[in-house]
C-alpha cells in the first residue's frame, strides 16, 4: 500500500481560560498519521490526549496551528462543514459505546448513513454487512440493553465502519470492559488494519491494548513525549 | 430526509406515548374547545334563522323608546293604550294586532307552585305567535274586553302544577286573583334565547293591567302582516300613525320603535358572534398554555437525550439537521395534538347540538385554522429548544450523563 499522510498537525495548541487561569492542554503538538496506520496515543490524564482525539475528530478546533486531513486545512472549515468530513472521512468508537438506546443493532448502525442520504434498501444492506464484518450476525434486531459491553462495542464498531470512513478514531475503545472483552476487541481493531488496511487512531491508557497498535505516541503536558512503532510483532 | 425525520419523531413520541399524550393534552384542550365553540356558535345562529324563519316574517312588534337593540326601553318613553292598539287594529297593513304586558308571578294550584311570566293579551296573540291550544279554548271577545279571571297556561306551568291531570276547568291563584284555567297550550320548546317557551301563563291584558299591574299601561304591541303587503311599507305607516298619536312633531325623534323578525335576527346573530367571539378567545388562551407545554417538554426532552445529540453530530450530522429534527418532533406532536382536539371538539359540539336542539354545522375553514394553528404552536414553540439542541458542543454532549 502507498502510505501517504492523511492527518497532518503542525503546532497544535489548545488553551482555555485566559490571562492567569490559562490552561494549555495541547502545546505546539507536531503529528503526522498516514493511511494504513494503527496509532495508539497514550499518556496520562490531563496529557492532552483527548484534546488531540477531539481535534483530529473535528470535535474540536485548535487555538492556534495546522491542521491538515487529506490535505484539506481544517481550521478553514465552517462547523457544518467540519460536519460533512466526519460524515464522509471519520467513524467514532468511544469508551462508553454512544449507542443510541431503545434502538436495534442495525438502527444504530444505519445512522450515519441516514445522514449520508443512503435509500433504506442500501442501508440496511451496507450495516448488515458491518455487523457481519464485527462477527455480529443474527444480533441486527437486538437493543443495546440485550447486548454485553463488549457486544455494545462491537456495534459501535460496526456503526464506524458502516460509514467507509478513511480514519477510525477510538476514544479508549476498551476502557469500559473486562480483559478477555478487551482483547478481543483490539484484536477486531487489528484485523480491520491489517487485512482491509483500515487507518486507526486510538487513546488508551492500557499498555496491554497499545501493543496491537503499529505506531505508539506518548502525550504528556500536552506535549508528545515519545512517538515510536511498536516493537512487538505489530511491525510490518 | 424530512421524511426520514417524521418517521424519527414519530418513533420518539410513540416510544414515550404516555409523556407524548400529557404533553399534547394541552393543545388538545385548547383545539377541542376552539371547535366546538364556533361550532356551536354556528350551530346557534343557524337555529336562530330557522326560528325567525319558522316565527314567519311577517311578526312586527312596536316597543316604546327609540330604536335601540335588545330588549326593554332606553328612556322613559311613554307606554302605550289600548287605544292605540285599537288604532292599529283599524291599518289595513296589519291583519292582527295584540297588546302585550308581561310580569314575573308565582302560579299556586294546591301545593304546587311555580314562579312564571305571566303575559297579559287578547286572543290575537295566539295567532300571532303561531300557538295552538292542545286542549280547552282560547280568550273568548267578552272576556278579552271584559278582563275575566281565566287563563290559558303553558305546557311548563301545566306540568308543574297538575302533573299529567287535566287542568281545564281548574282554578289557580295568582297574587290575589283566582283564574280558570280554560285552556292548555302545545308545548314549543326553547326559544331563541334558549328561554322555556312554555314557561306562560296568558290572561286577558285587563286583568293584568287591573289585578296585577294597576295601571293602564301596555309594554308592547306585537302586529301581523296583511298577506302581501311590504314590512316596509307597514312600518311607515305604523310609524305615520304613532307620530301623529304621541304628537311627535317633524324633525324630532320618535319615542317609539318598530323592529321586524330579520332585525331581530341580525340582533341576535351579532350578540352569538360576540359571545362565540368571546369563548373562542379564552380557549385560544389555554392553546397558549398548551404550546409552553410543549415547550417545557421539549426542552426536558433536549436535556434528556443530549447524548444522542451528541452521537448524531458525531455522525456528521449538521447543526440544521438536529434543529429539524427537534422542530418536526414538536410540529408532528402538536399537530397530533391538533388532530385529537379536533375529532374531541366535533364530538363536543355534536353533543352540545343534541342537548340545545340546534343544528350541527362542522364548518371546514375552522378545521383547517385549528390545524395550521397547532402546527404553528409546534414551531413557535418547538424552534427555542431545538435551536438549544442544535447548538450543543458536540465533546460537552457526548459526556453528558
Amino acid at each position: 500500500m502507498c502510505a501517504q499522510p492523511i492527518i497532518e498537525l503542525h503546532g497544535i495548541t489548545r488553551s482555555y481560560g485566559a490571562g492567569e487561569a490559562l490552561v494549555k492542554a495541547l502545546d505546539g503538538v507536531d503529528l503526522t498519521i498516514s493511511t494504513g496506520e494503527f496509532v495508539a496515543i497514550m499518556g496520562p490524564s490531563g496529557s492532552g490526549k483527548s484534546t488531540a482525539m477531539n481535534i483530529i475528530g473535528c470535535l474540536d478546533r485548535p487555538t492556534a496551528g495546522q491542521y491538515r486531513f487529506n490535505r484539506v486545512e481544517v481550521a478553514a472549515l465552517d462547523q457544518d462543514q467540519r460536519a460533512l468530513l466526519r460524515r464522509h472521512y471519520l467513524g467514532f468508537v468511544f469508551q462508553g459505546f454512544n449507542l443510541l438506546p431503545r434502538t436495534t443493532a442495525l438502527e444504530n448502525v444505519e445512522l450515519p448513513l441516514i445522514y449520508k442520504g443512503l435509500p433504506k434498501s442500501e442501508r440496511g444492506a451496507r450495516a448488515r454487512e458491518a455487523l457481519r464484518r464485527v462477527g455480529l450476525e443474527g444480533r441486527e434486531d437486538h437493543t443495546p440493553s440485550q447486548l454485553s459491553g463488549g457486544q455494545q462495542q462491537r456495534v459501535a464498531i460496526a456503526r464506524a465502519l458502516a460509514g467507509e470512513p478513511m480514519v477510525m478514531l477510538a476514544d479508549e475503545p476498551t476502557g469500559n470492559l473486562d480483559t478477555a472483552r478487551s482483547n478481543e476487541i483490539m484484536q477486531l481493531l487489528q484485523r480491520l488494519n491489517r487485512e482491509e488496511g483500515l487507518t486507526i487512531v486510538m487513546v488508551t491508557h492500557e499498555e496491554d491494548m497499545a501493543r496491537y497498535a503499529s505506531r505508539l505516541v506518548v502525550f504528556t503536558d500536552g506535549r508528545i513525549l515519545r512517538d515510536a512503532p511498536v516493537a512487538a510483532e505489530g511491525a510490518a | 430526509m424530512i421524511w426520514e425525520t417524521i418517521r424519527l419523531a414519530l418513533t420518539t413520541i410513540t416510544r414515550n406515548a404516555l409523556r407524548s399524550f400529557l404533553t399534547v393534552l394541552g393543545v388538545v384542550i385548547g383545539v377541542a374547545a376552539v371547535i366546538a365553540m364556533v361550532t356551536v356558535g354556528q350551530g346557534s345562529s343557524e337555529q336562530v334563522s330557522a326560528d325567525v324563519g319558522s316565527l314567519g316574517t311577517d311578526l312586527l312588534i312596536l316597543r316604546p323608546g327609540a330604536r335601540m337593540l335588545g330588549p326593554g326601553t332606553r328612556d322613559s318613553a311613554p307606554a302605550f293604550k289600548l287605544s292605540d292598539v285599537d288604532a292599529l287594529r283599524d291599518l289595513s297593513v296589519l291583519s292582527a294586532v295584540a297588546p302585550v304586558v308581561s310580569t314575573s308571578q308565582t302560579a299556586v294550584f294546591g301545593s304546587s307552585n311555580r314562579t312564571t311570566t305571566v303575559t297579559g293579551t287578547t286572543s290575537d296573540y295566539l295567532t300571532i305567535g303561531n300557538w295552538d291550544i292542545e286542549r280547552g279554548r282560547g280568550f273568548s271577545n267578552i272576556e278579552d274586553r271584559s278582563g275575566a279571571n281565566v287563563c290559558i297556561i303553558g305546557e311548563t306551568v301545566r306540568t308543574a302544577l297538575f302533573g299529567s291531570t287535566d287542568p281545564t276547568g281548574e282554578t289557580i291563584r295568582i297574587k290575589s286573583i283566582s283564574c280558570e284555567v280554560i285552556g292548555y297550550l302545545i308545548a314549543k320548546g326553547a326559544g331563541t334565547f334558549g328561554q322555556d317557551q312554555d314557561d306562560i301563563v296568558m290572561m286577558p291584558i285587563k286583568t293584568v293591567q287591573r289585578r296585577l299591574e294597576g295601571n293602564q299601561d301596555v309594554a308592547s304591541i306585537s302586529m301581523q302582516l296583511a298577506p302581501g303587503i311590504s314590512t316596509a311599507r307597514a312600518i311607515f305607516e305604523i310609524d305615520t300613525l304613532m307620530q301623529e298619536r304621541r304628537r311627535i312633531e317633524l324633525g324630532e325623534e320618535n319615542d317609539f320603535s318598530v323592529s321586524d323578525m330579520k332585525e331581530i335576527a341580525s340582533m341576535l346573530n351579532s350578540v352569538n358572534a360576540v359571545l362565540t367571539g368571546l369563548l373562542s378567545s379564552v380557549a385560544a388562551v389555554s392553546l397558549l398554555v398548551g404550546g409552553i407545554g410543549i415547550m417545557n417538554i421539549m426542552l426536558v426532552s433536549v436535556t434528556e437525550r443530549t447524548r444522542e445529540i451528541g452521537i448524531r453530530l458525531s455522525v456528521g450530522a449538521q447543526a440544521h439537521q438536529v434543529l429539524a429534527q427537534f422542530l418536526i418532533e414538536a410540529v408532528v406532536l402538536s399537530l397530533i395534538g391538533g388532530v385529537i382536539g379536533i375529532l374531541i371538539g366535533l364530538g363536543l359540539a355534536l353533543l352540545a347540538a343534541r342537548i340545545m336542539a340546534i343544528p350541527f354545522v362542522p364548518s371546514g375553514w375552522v378545521i383547517v385554522l385549528a390545524f395550521g394553528f397547532s402546527a404553528l404552536v409546534g414551531v413557535i414553540f418547538g424552534y427555542f429548544p431545538a435551536r438549544r439542541a442544535a447548538q450543543l458542543d458536540p465533546i460537552e454532549a457526548l459526556r453528558h450523563q
